[in-house]
């Protein structure tokens, strides 16, 4: 058997592979809080608890409608992000006048909420969800063996992060939010109604989260808590790639995948601490994150 | 966060005021365990209130929002258990220990996060503080899971036996009110002024001369380790440490007390800590959805009631007053 650094090839592209797909759902949803915290200036803790509810949307959908997967897929994110927008407009929308930190601890209240009615309804332990017909076989790679559903959600997450990246850098629309994260005002004066940019923006981006909670679906049970997990080490990784950065989450969301695969296999204990030792060490040596600017 | 902070200088009524209020909470603290009320309920409180008021002095007095408390409150209190149970130092000791080890946290914390502020000090407290979970869950010491059971509560030094539950109340007013001391003056002092100074504009400390970075350092420090005292001495309370001390959802509950409360007020961390702790003691049978209930107080004082309940009360006296 091959082996690489004594350890066995399998074991480390499984791993590696892993690191991909939880890479995929972390640029997925720092992606977002990126895009979230560059327009409202809203750090939001309540992404994990959407990330959960598109998870659990696609759930019902199939065990209470019998909507199958594939316009679960359309549909969860598209019901995330309508309730996404109803927060925003009842709840957000009030704290824009107010300093930062009240937008984080309404939202990690929302969290609370939210993820306390699932837990209450369907307790902690998860939810099983099979991955469509399409894509339950697999494919030999010589080195590997490749799951077709966990090469799907690489390929999906990959394309949407690129078309957000697009739609942000290199359209009319996101002109009008870049130029509305340095100054609203003169956004507004140009005639951009600014605050339904502000309810698209965050409508779009629990949607995105919602994508990544439906696409992970399959991969991992669905739980309640399964959000809570995921969004700490995707503050971490907001804060490495240097907030409010696209490009940033991307590429340290993804990379932070790989390394904690190649922890994994190293050292199978550090791997959970593995995000956070490299943000302790990247804020020593640049504050403002590998890709942000530095601010003020 | 500044706007819920009274600013006038203290004038000598109100100083009187104080006092007296100072002195009627005293004799509740000393008569309490005579009022009927559970002991163990009160000495919970008073760790909670502590811990509040500890995370305040960030919060309330410099201005920056940790997430991560509930690492300083739960190592303490594997440090101090660990200590207590298996190396068999006394009480004392152990609660030093544990004090000791928040306060080492602190400076490290304090050193790499105090460089940012605002919610990106807040997201790097709860990284930092995250690590710490995860070191806790796999440390031998800890016991995973498990965590750290049967602790003995010992005796101060082999005079006063802890297991009598009206001793074990009168040494956790002691440490409460040590603590609660130490914050009051670390906020009313020439360095609680340049915390406030800081809190307002730090621009115009720096250019003052004032060392800023160092100063938030130890008010970090400060806030850690009595953040620690407090998580030590319930671990002595309750004979145990376990991973709930130090997972971030505890980190949540203190800034809810302190909210609550009123932050940037001296007694608004107590009176928060009491209505959270009363809160899940008479819903502990409506089950997970405490989690529910204190999601909406979140959001509710969010929305409606940013000044706490005590610094709602501070600004209706003086509007009335």
């Amino acid at each position: 058997m091959q082996t690489f650094l004594g350890v066995p090839a399998p074991l480390l592209f499984g791993q590696l592979l892993i690191g991909l797909i939880n890479g995929s759902f972390y640029a997925l949803l720092s992606l977002g809080l990126a895009v979230i915290f560059g327009v409202l200036n809203i750090i939001n803790f309540a992404h994990g608890a959407f990330y959960m509810v598109g998870a659990f949307a696609g759930w019902m959908l199939l065990n209470y409608l019998g909507i199958g997967y594939w316009p679960a897929l359309i549909l969860a994110p598209l019901i995330v992000g309508a309730i996404g927008i109803v927060i925003e407009r009842s709840l957000l929308s009030r704290l824009y006048d107010l300093d930062h930190l009240y937008g984080l601890l309404l939202t990690f209240g929302l969290a609370m909420i939210i993820e306390g009615v699932f837990i209450n309804f369907y307790g902690v332990s998860g939810q099983p969800y099979a991955p469509p017909q399409a894509l339950s076989g697999g494919y030999n790679l010589g080195f590997m063996f490749l799951p077709a559903y966990r090469g799907w959600v690489v390929v999906a997450s990959l394309l949407v992060c690129f078309g957000t990246w697009l739609l942000v850098e290199r359209t009319q629309l996101g002109a009008y939010l870049r130029a509305a994260v340095e100054n609203r005002e003169l956004v507004r004066a140009f005639g951009v109604n600014v605050p339904l940019m502000m309810t698209l923006t965050y409508g779009f981006a629990v949607a995105l989260a919602g994508f990544a909670g439906i696409l992970a679906g399959p991969v991992y049970t669905v739980s309640p808590v399964m959000g809570q997990n995921m969004i700490i080490v995707v503050f971490a990784i907001v804060v490495i790639g240097g907030m409010g950065s696209i490009l940033g989450s991307i590429v340290t969301g993804i990379g932070i995948g790989l390394v904690e695969g190649l922890t994994r296999t190293f050292w199978p204990e550090a791997s959970s601490t593995a995000v956070f030792v490299i943000m302790a060490i990247v804020l020593i040596i640049r504050p403002h994150g590998l890709f942000g600017r530095p601010r003020e | 966060m500044s706007e819920a902070v009274v600013h006038s200088t203290p004038k000598p009524n109100r100083r009187a005021v104080g006092w007296i209020l100072a002195a009627i909470g005293l004799a509740i603290l000393l008569v309490a365990p005579f009022l009927g009320i559970y002991p163990i309920f009160l000495m919970k409180l008073m760790c909670f209130a502590l811990f509040a008021a500890a995370f305040n002095l960030m919060l309330g007095y410099v201005g920056l929002l940790s997430f991560g408390h509930a690492a300083f409150f739960g190592m303490s209190a594997y440090v101090a258990g660990h200590a207590v149970k298996v190396w068999g130092v006394g009480t004392i000791l152990g609660i030093a220990g544990g004090t000791l080890a928040a306060a080492i946290m602190g400076v490290v914390f304090g050193a790499i996060a105090i460089r940012q502020r605002g919610i990106y000090f807040a997201m790097i407290t709860l990284a930092l503080a995250q690590m710490v979970y995860f070191f806790c869950l796999q440390a031998p010491f800890t016991h995973g899971e498990d965590g750290i059971q049967g602790i003995p509560r010992g005796s101060v030094f082999g005079l006063v036996n802890l297991h009598d539950p009206l001793a074990m109340y009168y040494f956790v007013a002691a440490i409460f009110l040590a603590g609660y001391l130490i914050i009051y003056r670390t906020v009313n002092s020439p360095f609680g002024e340049a915390l406030k100074g800081i809190r307002e504009n730090e621009p115009r400390m720096i250019s003052l001369g004032y060392p800023v970075a160092r100063i938030k350092v130890a008010a970090f420090t400060i806030s850690a380790a009595l953040t620690g005292l407090a998580g030590a001495t319930k671990a002595i309370v309750f004979q145990t440490a376990t991973l709930t001390d130090v997972h971030w959802h505890m980190s949540g509950e203190v800034v809810l007390m302190t909210l609550i409360g009123g932050m940037g007020t001296v007694f608004g961390p107590v009176v928060g800590a009491g209505v959270i702790i009363a809160l899940q003691n008479y819903l502990a049978t409506i089950g997970s959805w405490v989690t529910v209930v204190m999601g909406t107080i979140f959001v509710v004082c969010v929305l409606t009631f940013r000044r706490g309940i005590v610094g709602e009360l501070q600004s209706r006296l003086k509007l009335f007053g």
